[in-house]
């Protein structure tokens, strides 16, 4: 019975100690530094990555968590009210809208970067420039051989990120089906669907059948990018900064962060910064492109 | 005094029984919840979408085609390689660690086997991309890595320590008696091995090679990293070496993205039911050819 007593006393010792502790270095944290949860597309995350790293650096006081997981991933825990700032390479769907709305959660768009997708290849393969819809029907099935488009007699094999990318359903809706809503042309059953950018760039590195699309920001040097042409007499037209500035190269989109409603305090001080001049010349080192 | 420490004693065994038999029911009581959850959440899938659409041929969820064939097409060649590959490696490693080896070989091997056994399969998933599938496609000239056989060479890998190490235990309670009884008689050491020791351990091989096709069938990292992913059927023998996708990797791969309550979540969900249903037949046809080889030994027995 004694030794029940002490247990208990010890116990309860024990648990007060770590309610009083726990409390302490809340309060100690909510008085040094404020976060802001930042999460969503895999796209934006190395860039999101490199604006909390410097912004941390010269404000001491706020604490910047950034993860990817995709679009959706972002703007679903926007929703669910965990983010502050949702990352996203594609615009926020209507159905996204209204579920935001069902919760009493208001999107707001903020236009952060540009980024061009790039078509690359092997650098063995011979194949240097394609129209849209050369590359339309490559990965429609149309076209099954590189010989087809001005290249050796090998099979074509189609890489694409995941269904869950917004790079996906951009790449679908811009160039599997050339902008045009109506069309149903759907990806070819034999694409490959690779979880993420470095698996494209690894198989395209060693397998010269392969063709994949990236973020203009990934594609490594030892990989070649194809000079696209929006129509088959008009010019082919390698993915720059400059190209994509000027509107010349065709498979390029905005970058964007979603707030719930205006942001405020912290966060619309790191959305003013990340628009700024500083925040803006490291998209450019990142090799997407400045949104100004 | 005695008789309270009597009391205090049977009130800590009624404590401790109760415990553990909490613990024991707890096991069935999880895989009931884990069974009801699923089929809460996955029986929606029947509903929303009719079965013809579910067993078409195409899976492309965010246009609303829900075709769970080629997945579970995919995830079947994937594992039936595996296991043609594990099953003869692991059952002729547990004859060489328990009947064959030296002491001292069998000191080094077993450890060195339940190692391999530790590796986490996004380790080899990694091997498999940038070693594996590479030299696969230059090898048998294939137009990509990327394929059935890739993943059912890493899964075989996977699962081999698990049949092994399995195995080697059931062959190892084979009473020394049985191997002594066929020597005198005469029979070779093969003949020992594949007409005495084999048979006598069949249930715990048999167990064996279930669990090693349990780990394969389950397995998701390694095969999402290199099998490519491509939702193609899988009906023909050369399917195993052209890229497929498995119900593992579909759900680890889309499950995040997904709407809570959206029809893509609960297709999602049905194929989980699916994979849950696929191997508790296994599961069942095992101890079921357990059970009834015990039966007919114990004939022969008595």
């Amino acid at each position: 019975m004694k030794r029940f007593l002490i247990l208990f006393l010890f116990s309860s010792m024990l648990l007060t100690s770590c309610g009083s502790a726990d409390s302490s270095v809340e309060a100690a944290s909510v008085s040094a530094a404020q976060y802001i949860e930042n999460k969503g597309s895999d796209t934006i995350v190395n860039l999101a990555l490199a604006w909390a790293e410097t912004y941390q650096a010269e404000h001491a006081d706020v604490r910047i968590s950034v993860t990817g997981g995709g679009s959706g991933t972002g703007i679903a825990a926007l929703i669910n009210g965990t983010v502050d700032l949702a990352n996203a390479s594609r615009q926020i769907k209507t159905e996204e809208i209204e579920e935001a709305q069902a919760k009493g959660v208001e999107p707001v768009e903020h236009i952060i970067a540009r980024d061009a997708i790039a078509v690359i290849v092997n650098s063995e393969n011979p194949v240097s420039k394609l129209t849209l819809q050369q590359i339309s029907d490559i990965y429609s099935g149309k076209i099954t051989n590189w010989s087809e488009v001005g290249g050796e007699d090998r099979p074509i094999v189609k890489l694409s990120r995941e269904t869950n990318s917004g790079t996906h359903v951009y790449f679908l809706e811009t160039v599997l089906r050339l902008g045009n809503s109506k069309d149903k042309t759907l990806f070819s059953m034999d694409t490959l669907l690779l979880p993420s950018s470095e698996g494209i760039i690894s198989e395209v590195r060693q397998n010269p059948n392969a063709i994949g699309y990236d973020g203009l920001g990934y594609v490594p040097h030892d990989v070649k990018m194809i000079a696209i042409a929006k129509e088959a007499g008009g010019g082919y037209v390698l993915p720059s900064i400059e190209t994509v500035n000027d509107k010349s190269y065709a498979i390029a989109r905005d970058l964007y962060m979603y707030t719930n409603g205006e942001p405020t305090g912290i966060v619309k001080e790191y959305l003013d910064w990340i628009l700024s001049e500083q925040a803006q010349q490291i998209v450019a080192d990142l090799g997407f492109v400045p949104a100004k | 005094m005695w008789s309270q420490m009597e009391k205090s004693l049977n009130w800590r065994e009624f404590v401790i029984t109760r415990a553990i038999k909490a613990s024991g029911y707890s096991a069935v009581v999880f895989v009931l919840l884990i069974f009801f959850f699923l089929l809460r959440e996955g029986l929606p899938a029947l509903s929303e979408v009719d079965a013809s659409s579910l067993l078409n041929i195409r899976w492309y969820p965010i246009e609303a085609y829900f075709g769970i064939l080629p997945l579970i097409t995919g995830s079947l060649i994937i594992t039936l390689g595996a296991a043609l590959i594990a099953v003869p490696f692991g059952i002729g490693t547990a004859v060489y660690i328990s009947e064959i080896a030296p002491r001292w070989m069998r000191e080094i091997l077993k450890p060195l086997v339940e190692l391999l056994g530790g590796l986490p399969s996004v380790v080899l998933g990694f091997l498999g991309i940038l070693v594996v599938s590479p030299y696969l496609r230059v090898l048998l000239d294939l137009p990509t890595g990327l394929t059935a056989f890739t993943g059912s060479l890493l899964l075989g890998g996977i699962a081999v320590p698990t049949v092994v190490s399995v195995a080697e235990d059931a062959l190892d309670s084979v009473p020394r008696a049985y191997r002594e009884g066929a020597w005198a008689l005469g029979a070779t050491k093969w003949q020992t091995i594949w007409r005495v020791t084999l048979p006598a351990a069949k249930s715990g091989v048999l167990t064996a090679v279930m669990l090693g096709v349990g780990r394969a069938i389950g397995e998701t990292m390694t095969v999402m990293m290199v099998t490519g992913n491509a939702p193609v059927m899988a009906t023909k023998l050369g399917s195993l070496f052209s890229p497929v996708r498995t119900m593992t990797a579909t759900i680890a791969a889309e499950m995040g993205e997904v709407a809570n309550g959206s029809t893509h979540y609960h297709v999602l969900f049905f194929i989980g039911m699916v994979l849950f249903l696929i191997s508790l037949i296994v599961n069942i046809i095992a101890s079921s050819v357990v059970f009834r080889s015990k039966k007919r030994a114990e004939r022969i027995l008595s």
